[in-house]
């Protein structure tokens, strides 16, 4: 596939392509679901997908831009779904098996959004269940895996959009971010993921998994079509009291400013120890990339991040074992069969959730029971508030904060998920920037010797997507070959 | 007299009157067939979030000013973390370490004097559903859940432990209602459960400060039923005590048919909420503006009211019942601004209005003569166009009958007699028919002249004017 084409197959080309009537939405859907049709199963990147749907959902685009409908620039673009996502009357399980057969009787915001700005949906992505893991080997139904190795995990809780983006089965995902799981992801996959500032985008219709820190973001394989799927998205709801009218689209052309002038902050106290070789020399060559480009590079601390992991491993399953409640078995999903009333509760809920979700459920029970709530839940909330000042300090000084994704490349399926505490520690430096409800985004910044995508992380101010935009887009235009495709995807793997 | 004193805390649940529930636009409407007023917000569905009611919140507001509470700049909603069957989420959402009103009071009479009941708290949380339990097949117990009730927005009222018998809990809760009622926050009907009440009893030896082991009495579902459970609460402590035992802490039933508190089964109440800030919605901020443009727009309470009716020359006692409820003092205020005489206002409602509904069980807003018409009657009877007897039968008559006593009075021949001849010629035919009492009369028997105004009365069916026959009597007899 040539350069040229992949380029095309951005959203921002096929929007306007769709948009000037050029081409047809059904086409652009019948050659993302054709390349879905080779890859997918492979990948394992859908837990739910429905071509019929998706052409009609395309049709039902060009009739309206037929009926002289102005649409934006989403217009007939195919955009994958998280499948903690509802989505009225599409399967909905979370990649948990408790929700099997579950079909949501309304739209999430975000759907209603993307239906209204004419994007076409491919299906539902594979996630880690109830978004619970960084490997996607949490599910309940198949693993993902990474479109770069076969051998290895697209990284979690998105990993099934941020595969299926990288591998050119849809040119937009949208996934969520809890602790890093659209972001690790896309450093895995080598594309463009964005955890918007806590309160940015709605969270209604996103299934919770921690209410405080749950974000739902867009993944892509370009700067500029990261702002568009955002730009659909973010903004008040009245939905969700949670949402923040300052959360306003990025204007497109801004991100070609450049960085002359910006101070980029690396939190030296945070890398130093840990960090893969590769990833570092990444780093480097990134500040100095950058340093070229007119930023100032200085360094910054970030003096409680090294709680992170504790303090969001004492909130998240608090949440989350609040938030996972209502799956009894009663009113919808999966139920086992049992003689009582109260059998049929353990047993649904024993088999229904897997060993990660149950271990969470089990922990956040116990952080938040009587006698242990001010030791853990509530010192970790204190822990929160210190974390939140450093960044808002180091934001101070810098315009945003540059450091890696991930401590690693991609690792191999069943490498980690014995080790919960391995894998835990796999989301040390995206942590931070979720338990601060900043903006983050992770780019791709280049490949491993071995060809393995890696990604930086930019931290920004609340409600400055934007300027994290802006330098990654700077970055990405000194460097034409990083809208790289997977061998697989050009059918050559 | 009882060497021990009881102590009570009464924790109310009132449902708040908004037309919609606390965290969605399904209808609070009751009776509705089950799960039909419901969303996915209130069934509670994966990924649905709360969105507040902004008239709850004034609501309750409302209510902690009425009360004299603290209403707090930030409060923050929590989670109470249960398991049950007719809670779709697993939890609800309350108020916990911060709630939106603390302190303030409710007067109660006790032995004719007055005594403030304080409040610890009062905080804003949703109704969980209802479980519903049908006779069913012999061995099979089935149970049904209605959500319609699940998110209908409630606020809990926390007294301090400082009622002292269950006569003084019967007076704090009716005064409680008459308030909710008046603010028309809450319509106050414990049958349909917009008011609930759950009481915490101990009993100590007199004198002694600390408390008592608690029990907590649940499902009463009366004032009667709650003044019955504490005395009877008190006693079986009591007893308890007496005979050297130790009172458990536990949650009791009240079994209203049998009269007795029963034990709860302990699997369900050995409770740990969990309870932890509720992260889907922020923390509730009020402007102090806002707070006080709510209290400015306060409708008068009932204490005002019956400082103002005693203030018209009506007695405590009265202006007492005619504050009853908004509604009664409402139909008083109208009846006697159309009459232009408060105190007969007031004794006719007292007396007549009151005495037909007492018998018939009828509210105010069911009784057949509304304001207008009882005012026109009561200022005729007033200016003395007609007398009290008159206005008894036009009374009855208005009950059954639409037209204005003016005109009633016209169509039934009850127009009162008070012009001289008329009233001269009646004069003539009571002495002539009583020549015995009149003779009396001249002679100087005072007494018997009582005697022959009742005759004309009667004669008159009611109708002669009660002064002016009088004089013709006095005038008829000297000219004899």
């Amino acid at each position: 596939m040539s350069p040229e084409i992949v380029a095309q197959e951005t959203a921002e080309s096929i929007g306007r392509a769709v948009q000037s009537r050029e081409r047809s939405a059904v086409d652009v859907a019948r050659t993302f679901l054709d390349r879905a049709e080779r890859t997918a199963s492979r990948l394992g990147t859908y837990l739910h997908r429905d071509p019929a749907a998706t052409l009609a959902m395309a049709a039902d685009v060009d009739a309206r831009l037929g009926a002289g409908e102005t649409l934006g620039p989403l217009a007939g673009v195919p955009v994958a779904l998280k499948d903690n996502l509802c989505a009225h009357g599409v399967p909905t399980t979370c990649g948990s098996r408790i929700l099997e057969g579950y079909r949501p009787p309304y739209d999430a915001s975000v759907v209603i959004r993307l239906r209204d700005a004419g994007a076409v949906f491919t299906g539902k992505t594979n996630c880690d269940e109830f978004a619970m893991g960084s490997s996607t080997e949490n599910s309940a139904y198949h693993p993902t895996r990474n479109p770069w190795d076969l051998e290895r995990v697209p990284g979690g809780s998105s990993g099934g959009s941020a595969a299926t983006v990288a591998a050119l089965e849809a040119p937009l995902a949208l996934g969520s971010d809890t602790g890093g799981s659209v972001r690790q992801p896309a450093a895995f996959c080598g594309v463009y993921g964005l955890k918007p500032t806590y309160g940015a985008v709605s969270r209604y219709g996103l299934v919770a998994f921690a209410s405080s820190l749950d974000q739902i973001g867009p993944l892509a394989r370009t700067a500029r079509d990261t702002a568009l799927l955002y730009n659909a998205i973010c903004g008040r709801d009245e939905r969700d009291m949670t949402s923040r009218a300052e959360a306003k689209p990025i204007p497109v052309e801004e991100l070609e400013r450049g960085v002359r002038g910006m101070k980029l902050g690396i939190p030296r106290d945070l890398t130093a120890e840990g960090l893969d070789p590769e990833i570092r020399a990444s780093l480097d060559g990134v500040a100095k990339a950058l340093a070229e480009e007119g930023a100032e590079i200085l360094d910054v601390t970030l003096p409680h991040a090294r709680y992170s992991i504790a303090t969001y491993y004492l909130i998240a399953p608090a949440e989350a074992s609040s938030n996972l409640a209502r799956y009894d078995g009663v009113r919808y999903g999966f139920r086992a069969k049992s003689e009582d009333l109260r059998s049929m509760y353990e047993a649904t809920r024993g088999q229904g959730f897997g060993r990660e979700v149950r271990r969470r459920i089990l922990l956040g029970t116990y952080a938040l029971s009587a006698g242990y709530y001010d030791a853990y839940y509530l010192r970790a909330m204190k822990v929160r508030t210190l974390i939140r000042k450093d960044f808002s300090d180091a934001l101070e000084r810098a315009d945003a904060i540059l450091l890696p994704t991930t401590p690693t490349p991609p690792f191999k399926l069943g490498e980690k998920v014995d080790d919960p505490l391995a894998m835990y520690l796999n989301d040390v430096f995206s942590i931070p920037a979720s338990l601060a409800g900043a903006p983050a985004l992770s780019f791709p910044t280049g490949m491993t010797r071995s060809g393995l995508p890696i990604g930086m992380q930019l931290v920004g101010r609340p409600f400055a997507e934007g300027t994290l935009l802006r330098i990654a887009r700077t970055w990405e235009r000194r460097n034409p070959d990083g809208l790289r495709v997977p061998p697989l995807a050009e059918g050559r793997a | 007299m009882s060497a021990y004193e009881t102590v009570v805390g009464l924790e109310v649940h009132a449902q708040l009157k908004t037309r919609s529930k606390i965290f969605c636009c399904c209808s609070t409407t009751f009776g509705a067939r089950p799960n039909t007023q419901v969303c996915p917000t209130c069934l509670g569905l994966p990924g649905v979030l709360p969105v507040l009611n902004e008239r709850a919140v004034r609501f309750a507001v409302m209510t902690g000013l009425a009360v004299g509470s603290t209403v707090a700049e930030r409060s923050v909603f929590a989670r109470k973390n249960y398991f049950y069957p007719d809670l779709p989420k697993g939890y609800q959402i309350s108020q916990y370490d911060r709630p939106l009103c603390v302190g303030g009071g409710v007067d109660i009479q006790v032995d004719g004097s007055t005594k403030r009941i304080g409040l610890v708290r009062i905080h804003l949380e949703e109704d969980a559903g209802k479980s519903i339990h049908p006779e069913g097949r012999e061995g099979v117990t089935t149970t049904l859940v209605d959500l319609n009730r699940s998110g209908v927005p409630l606020i809990e009222i926390v007294s301090e432990p400082e009622i002292r018998s269950g006569a003084e809990a019967y007076d704090y809760l009716v005064r409680l209602k008459q308030t909710l009622v008046y603010l028309d926050v809450c319509d106050g009907n414990m049958e349909e459960g917009s008011l609930r009440c759950d009481a915490n009893v101990s009993v100590r030896p007199k004198g002694r400060k600390e408390f008592g082991t608690k029990a907590e009495i649940k499902n009463m579902n009366s004032f009667r039923n709650v003044e019955r459970a504490i005395a009877f609460e008190t006693d079986r402590q009591i007893r308890i005590l007496e005979s050297g035992g130790r009172v458990v802490q536990e949650t009791l039933l009240w079994n209203a048919d049998q009269g007795v508190a029963e034990p709860m089964r302990s699997k369900e109440e050995a409770h740990d909420y969990r309870y932890f800030p509720e992260p889907d919605l922020l923390p509730l901020d009020l402007e102090p503006g806002w707070i006080d443009s709510v209290r400015r727009e306060l409708p008068e309470l009932p204490h005002q009211v019956r400082a103002r009716l005693t203030s018209l020359g009506i007695p405590e006692y009265d202006a007492e019942v005619l504050t009853e409820t908004r509604a009664l003092s409402r139909y008083f205020e109208e009846t006697a601004s159309r009459a232009g005489n408060a105190k007969l206002a007031s004794n006719w409602i007292m007396t007549e209005v009151n005495g037909i509904r007492n018998k018939q069980g009828q509210s105010i807003e069911e009784f057949p003569i509304r304001p207008d018409r009882l005012g026109s009657l009561v200022k005729m009877i007033a200016e003395g166009r007609i007398s009290g007897k008159i206005g008894k039968q036009l009374f009855e008559l208005m009950l059954t009958r639409a037209e204005s006593p003016e005109e009633l009075v016209k169509s039934q021949g009850l127009l009162p007699i008070d012009d001289e001849d008329s009233l001269r010629a009646l004069a003539r035919e009571v002495i002539a028919a009583n020549p015995g009492p009149a003779a009396e009369v001249r002679a100087g028997k005072e007494r018997t002249f009582a005697f022959l105004v009742g005759q004309a009365m009667k004669q008159s069916r009611g109708r002669a004017h009660p002064e002016k026959i009088q004089d013709a009597l006095r005038k008829e007899l000297e000219k004899a």
